[in-house]
């Protein structure tokens, strides 16, 4: 984004200069600031770049030398590729399996925490009812539980079912094989509600009142507003926590191990298998270097392509005013 | 032991990648059916479940989870019982959450005996059924089984195990120079001063391993402990009936530093002793291929470590000796580890496949495929493949052989797993002794 915009042709230049953000914005965007972001991006990446150099090298130049003598001699292979695409292990099949389980995982475990989050985020800011805002709250709240805290209840829910006094409320749900994945989308949706009817809510309750009275007006119900006039107005917002939950789901190791890992490669995301790549004793962890930068294209491609949504909506939730 | 997977910010790349995958999604599956060896059904008939299906957790993964499974192939096919193996690398954090979780699997190989008595004792385990209890009680030495016996009754039968006491060097270099192989702790002194004054490091080791950071110095301890001591002063030390600053502690402590920490002994190959800390336990022994350093203490499965192509043998790039005893009249001390397959159900498929992974049979069947090593009596040492592992095996059925399991695995894990390798790095880094056995003493559990 440039720094020009309209309202500085309005606003008198001695009183821009004089408020300390706008010094501050005007050093970020000189000359000398952008050379050391640059600066800085570089040696962000470094440690990216030595791992992407390494992935291309012999095993066993990977494990006796750095990934800098690369340039002094130049080696260059794709079998550590080939072995984390292709080679697989009879028990447990080649990486394209998981991949597959991993989307299976990965898509319902972010659309339906979206389609959760946006209906209870315009109930909680347009529908008036009793105690509207200690839910909001208590739903806030829930955020700062660690969710590592809910993991053994959750599990001990799904195969023992709860009881409380004897009295067996939910049964046991008996899920197997494929049916895992069930538990890890229940489990990851559950864990997703908190962030995500906060971000939405923030977003959707300052969409102007006017036009949501203009539609009660028009005679538009509740599902009619929340269809015609909220859903298109809050696409960026639902966008970026899209990709949080897709970036957060696709990467998560924790959730998927202990909800779905009982189905072996049927259910096992990319994450466990990449885990195990190493094998027993961590003596092949060179494929570690190819295996990282596989488990980055879809990420990648989602969070190019989706981008320019992901910084309207983080300063959709944070920006008052 | 896990190697934590890589970082994933990224910069933008390999979209090809991306097509690659994709169009190999489509050919994933496929099993590879390496069974029926011999075809003969009739030994199996004790064991038939027609359409039963156990579920086993274990920490066992990739190449090695692929040999386990064709070693049951057989089994499986001719009892009916099907075997659901799953091998993970977070094993013992995730067998608590799922056993808590009421999700626990039918059968885990647990390498802790002080995992197996902490389950025991929460009354998760089943205490092994009367078949596999002959089973084990016949296949099995006392020594071994008395890590799976708690309160007096039997929890699991061993399975695989390692042997630790080995020397890693290289037969090549050996013969070059000229070096024979040591057989006494003081030919392994003079064989280490002997190349220290040619300007060379004798000795490479590396304790670097993510989370478990520590542990091959704890080995190296416990080695020691064993070489410079009794057994019995091993056992009680283990079960802290002497403190761990205990002066006979110490002194093994120090007879492992007269070698770690002697900068003219090491580090071949990496630097001087502090660099011992930060060399991946992985590569702590690869100088020994460049001619950098001649040995390094590790235990068998080290085999796995080193590069393709390289041949471990005794004619060739790489072997291993029998870390000798200081004392050779108290017999051959052996340090050890291994896993034991426990029950969480006492069904009677679970049972039978209990039983039949403490066989003959299956002991025999796994060891054809190669690369394992276990204590089992009935193990043909002819059908031990590599010859690292028939060394292992031989030791192992030897009968002047004096087993010890791995300390730190029998210690309590806020000790075995935690500060006595927080300790090491510390020793390793320069800390003296007795303030690193006090600081180890201090985090005992009361």
């Amino acid at each position: 984004m440039t720094t020009t915009n309209p309202p500085a042709a309005v606003v008198p230049p001695l009183q821009k200069k004089s408020t300390a953000a706008g010094r501050v914005r005007q050093k970020l965007s000189s000359r000398v600031a952008t050379v050391i972001a640059i600066v800085i991006a570089l040696f962000w990446t470094i440690p990216t770049f030595g791992l992407l150099i390494s992935s291309f090298r012999p095993a066993n130049d990977i494990k006796t030398t750095g990934w800098w003598t690369f340039f002094s001699d130049p080696q260059l292979t794709l079998e550590n590729y080939n072995e984390v695409l292709f080679g697989g292990s009879a028990s447990s099949g080649q990486l394209a399996g998981y991949f597959i389980n991993s989307l299976v995982i990965t898509i319902p475990a972010v659309l339906f925490p979206m389609a959760i989050c946006s209906l209870a985020a315009y109930a909680l800011a347009w529908i008036d009812f009793k105690g509207r805002d200690w839910v909001y709250i208590m739903i806030f709240a829930l955020q700062i539980v660690p969710l590592q805290m809910a993991l053994v209840p959750l599990l001990r829910f799904f195969s023992q079912g709860t009881e409380i006094f004897g009295i067996q409320l939910t049964p046991a749900w008996g899920l197997s094989d494929t049916g895992l994945f069930i538990q890890v989308w229940f489990a990851h949706t559950c864990f997703a509600l908190p962030f995500g009817v906060y971000l939405l809510h923030n977003f959707i309750s300052e969409l102007p009142r006017d036009i949501m009275e203009a539609a009660r007006v028009d005679g538009a119900n509740h599902p009619k507003i929340f269809r015609s006039i909220v859903l298109p107005l809050i696409t960026p917002a639902l966008a970026s926590y899209g990709i949080f939950q897709f970036l957060w789901v696709w990467n998560d190791l924790l959730v998927a191990l202990i909800f779905a890992s009982g189905g072996g490669r049927d259910t096992q995301p990319m994450t466990v298998r990449l885990a195990e790549l190493a094998g027993t004793r961590g003596n092949e962890w060179q494929r570690l270097t190819s295996g990282a930068f596989v488990s980055m294209v879809v990420p990648l491609i989602v969070f190019l392509s989706l981008q320019r949504y992901f910084v309207r909506g983080l300063l959709a939730g944070s920006v008052k005013g | 032991m896990a190697v934590i997977s890589g970082p994933r910010q990224a910069i933008a790349v390999a979209s090809a990648l991306g097509l690659v995958l994709t169009a190999a999604a489509c050919g994933g599956g496929g099993d590879d059916d390496n069974a029926a060896a011999t075809g003969d059904c009739s030994v199996y008939d004790a064991y038939k479940h027609e359409g039963t299906e156990v579920s086993m957790y274990a920490s066992i993964r990739d190449t090695e989870a692929d040999l386990l499974e064709q070693s049951w192939a057989e089994f499986t096919e001719c009892t009916g019982i099907t075997i659901k193996y799953e091998g993970s690398g977070e094993f013992e954090a995730q067998l608590q959450v799922r056993v808590d979780g009421g999700n626990a699997p039918d059968i885990a190989f647990i390498p802790q005996p002080g995992l197996i008595a902490r389950f025991a004792e929460a009354g998760k385990l089943k205490a092994v059924g009367a078949e596999t209890k002959t089973m084990a009680e016949a296949n099995y030495s006392a020594d071994w089984l008395k890590y799976a016996t708690v309160g007096g009754q039997l929890y699991g039968a061993p399975f695989g195990s390692n042997v630790k006491s080995f020397v890693w060097y290289s037969p090549k270099t050996f013969t070059e120079k000229g070096y024979k192989v040591p057989t006494t702790w003081d030919e392994l002194i003079a064989l280490s001063d002997q190349i220290a004054a040619a300007g060379e490091k004798p000795w490479c080791a590396g304790i670097e391993s993510g989370d478990a950071t520590g542990w091959p110095a704890t080995d190296w301890i416990e080695d020691l402990m064993l070489r410079t001591q009794t057994p019995e002063v091993y056992d009680q030390w283990v079960n802290h009936e002497i403190p761990f600053n205990d002066p006979k502690v110490a002194e093994a402590v120090d007879k492992a530093g007269s070698i770690l920490k002697n900068d003219k002994y090491v580090n071949g190959g990496f630097g001087d002793s502090k660099s011992i800390s930060t060399t991946a336990f992985q590569e702590g022994g690869l100088p020994i291929l460049e001619g950098k350093c001649a040995l390094h203490r590790q235990a068998s499965f080290y085999a796995n470590q080193w590069p393709e192509g390289t041949k471990v043998a005794e004619d060739g790039d790489v072997y291993a000796f029998y870390f000798p005893a200081v004392d050779a009249a108290g017999g051959k001390p052996i340090l050890g580890a291994g896993e034991f397959t426990v029950a969480f159900t006492d069904r009677p498929e679970v049972q039978a496949v209990q039983t039949y992974l403490a066989s003959g049979e299956h002991a025999n069947a796994r060891g054809k495929l190669g690369n394992w090593v276990s204590a089992n009596k009935k193990l043909d040492i002819n059908n031990v493949q590599n010859p690292i592992d028939k060394l292992s095996v031989g030791i192992l059925q030897d009968s002047t052989t004096v087993f010890r399991f791995d300390g730190s695995d029998l210690m309590p894990a806020s000790v075995g797993a935690g500060t006595f390798w927080k300790g090491m790095v510390d020793w390793i880094n320069g800390k003296d002794t007795a303030s690193t056995l006090t600081y180890i003493e201090g985090s005992w559990p009361k």
